[in-house]
């Protein structure tokens, strides 16, 4: 608290980079000033709008201007204040985040248990230079870790000595995270950032187009179009009745264009690195060793084209938070769409060694999957799994045999009749879990008692 | 399914009191259901329906005492040297392997009616949601004793994500 707040706007990364130290060095610092204002976001430029339409009107008298103004103080105070009592510090190897004036929280972060910094920047805080900083835990809530915000040069300086911090401090103290560390120690050596895979936004777009809520609205503008022309009447009556649909759909259909777009994968030392957006613009790392499953994706449509989609599951539960709400839907995408040979070589360089040969299920398993069928098959090798399934989405799920949580069999009644198993492994991911479905008996209960001895080699 | 390595395996079963707590449960919705059809026939003052409603629920209540009874009987655990193997269900049959090293707590929870007839249900939790070792109708020691055993053998067995 004794620390007075950097001058603002900053001289330089000079200024930043000692408040950073300062904070890492055990000193208490605050967020930027600015941070209520940009964490408000949207809801403060609509709050401002909607007090100024009357105004500006013309229709206002001066008592409503005096309200107009005294609602702006009040959210105006209500921010610094919020922003006077948050402050953060690095001690003893746990960073802490105290905020709240009367419901006062302290949260802790011990950085031995960092997955994965990310910085983030939507386009408010992008304007101001400013960006937030997600320190991901492997906490049970999926509850991260939020700096926001820092300025772009103090949100680096502290990422970056934040996860040297971690590195080391987990070697210290785990002997299960040491092999990562060092690994990742080894590659900062010597690796330089190499690029894996960027998206063209015109791909981007096309695949956005062709997916399956894309059509649905295309669907709906076409015929609208149509019965604009037909029938002016009935447009405007249909369009009134489904338009609040059509506009959830195309701003969901914005949102993925959005945390996509120039999405570029490279292969830095620490990990995969992730950078995408157009408006809000995030960088985030995923360790190697911390990806629980990929999920390749294939829907009808871009399977035409040759087009896929590459998700990754890391640790932790479905988060409750509104901040990864987007996340915890669709995945991580590590290719939101790309061709079959980059889905490859990405798959090559998190997964080296996938297995390729695949085993089909016995024929009496059209009965109980008629459509699935088709795709239906499942592969392994000393370390890893992989299970195809879907007809119209087709699905390919990859899951490391050492990240297996637990193996189950399960058998329905119509599998039952034709004697058949499906087998699944569980592991820690949000979503993605590897099921070879409708093996026959035999083979599945063979698996039930391979599969938890081969699990435990592949660690 | 149960041909599952079976000469090296020994399945422990729940306690038979699961099953007397089962046909309670089954008696009691029956005692429900029954008083509600009654209740609504004689309002209705349908004498031949409200006989028809006892015989029509009185024989559903049978028929879920048979399936609960084969329920409990489908319940099975096994500890093997490096997992836990949990059995279960009739129609749906289902059975986990979870490995010790993977366990991330045990849970011992037992309701007011569990209490009653000394018995409690022990979970193994895994970092995976999807994770299924639930013995439900444990004897009270017995599973003080399971709980026991999972937490040190977690402990020994430990490893990361």
């Amino acid at each position: 608290m004794s620390d007075p707040p950097a001058p603002w706007p900053p001289t330089g990364a000079t200024a930043a980079e000692r408040q950073a130290a300062a904070g890492l060095g055990g000193s208490w610092q605050r967020l930027h000033p600015l941070s209520p204002f940009v964490r408000a976001g949207r809801g403060v430029i609509g709050i401002v709008i909607l007090l100024l339409i009357p105004t500006s009107g013309g229709g206002g008298g001066t008592s409503s201007d005096l309200i107009h103004v005294g609602v702006i103080v009040v959210l105006f105070v209500l921010g610094f204040i919020s922003w006077l009592v948050t402050r953060w510090r690095v001690q003893d190897g746990v960073l802490r985040v105290e905020s709240g004036l009367i419901r006062r929280t302290s949260e802790r972060f011990p950085l031995s248990r960092i997955q994965a910094i990310d910085t983030v920047r939507p386009g408010l805080a992008r304007v101001f230079g400013l960006a937030e900083l997600r320190i991901r835990l492997a906490s049970g809530s999926g509850k991260a870790g939020r700096l926001a915000y820092l300025t772009n040069a103090e949100a680096e300086t502290l990422r970056v000595r934040l996860l040297d911090m971690s590195h080391s401090s987990s070697a210290a103290t785990q002997a299960a995270e040491a092999t990562a560390a060092t690994d990742a120690a080894e590659a900062t050596a010597s690796r330089p950032e190499q690029t894996l895979v960027t998206v063209p936004p015109g791909r981007l777009f096309a695949s956005l187009l062709l997916t399956g809520s894309g059509l649905v609205l295309e669907l709906a503008v076409v015929v609208l179009a149509v019965l604009a022309v037909v029938a002016p009447g009935v447009a405007a009556a249909a369009f009134s009745a489904g338009a609040l649909v059509l506009i959830g759909l195309a701003f969901g259909l914005f949102r993925r264009f959005n945390g996509d777009y120039g999405l570029s994968v490279t292969d830095a030392a620490d990990g995969l690195r992730l950078r995408s957006g157009l408006v809000e613009t995030s960088a985030e790392t995923i360790p190697r060793g911390r990806i629980q499953a990929i999920r390749m994706v294939e829907p009808l449509a871009w399977r035409l084209c040759g087009w896929c989609r590459l998700e990754v599951d890391v640790a932790g539960q479905k988060s409750r938070g509104r901040q990864d709400r987007n996340q915890a839907r669709a995945g991580r995408a590590l290719l939101p769409v790309g061709s079959r040979e980059q889905a490859a070589l990405l798959l090559a360089s998190v997964f080296p060694g996938a297995p390729d040969e695949r085993l089909v299920p016995p024929r009496r398993a059209r009965w109980k999957s008629p459509l699935r069928f088709h795709y239906l098959s499942w592969g392994s090798n000393a370390h890893y799994a992989v299970a195809t399934s879907g007809r119209i989405r087709r699905v390919t799920d990859w899951v490391p045999l050492a990240k297996v949580q637990s193996v189950r069999l399960l058998e329905g009644p119509v599998q039952r009749r034709l004697e058949l198993s499906s087998v699944h492994l569980d592991t820690a991911g949000r979503k993605v879990h590897a099921v070879l479905r409708d093996r026959d008996r035999a083979e599945a209960q063979r698996l039930m008692q391979q599969l938890p001895e081969r699990c435990r080699e592949a660690r | 399914m149960v041909g599952l390595n079976e000469r090296e395996l020994s399945w422990n079963a729940p306690s038979p009191r699961l099953r007397v707590l089962r046909r309670y449960e089954v008696a009691a919705g029956t005692l429900g259901a029954l008083i509600l059809a009654v209740g609504i026939a004689i309002a209705l003052e349908e004498t031949a329906a409200a006989v028809a409603a006892v015989v029509v629920v009185i024989l559903a209540g049978a028929i879920a005492d048979v399936v609960a009874g084969r329920r409990v009987r489908a319940w099975g655990y096994a500890e093997r040297d490096e997992d836990l193997m949990v059995r279960r269900g009739v129609m749906f049959r289902r059975m986990s392997v979870i490995p010790y090293g993977r366990m991330q707590y045990v849970e011992v929870t037992a309701g007011p009616f569990e209490r009653t007839f000394g018995l409690a249900t022990v979970q193994m939790h895994t970092a995976a949601a999807a994770s299924d070792a639930r013995i439900p109708g444990l004897p009270a020691a017995e599973a003080a004793r399971l709980r026991g055993q999972l937490t040190s053998l977690g402990e020994s067995h430990a490893m990361g994500l």
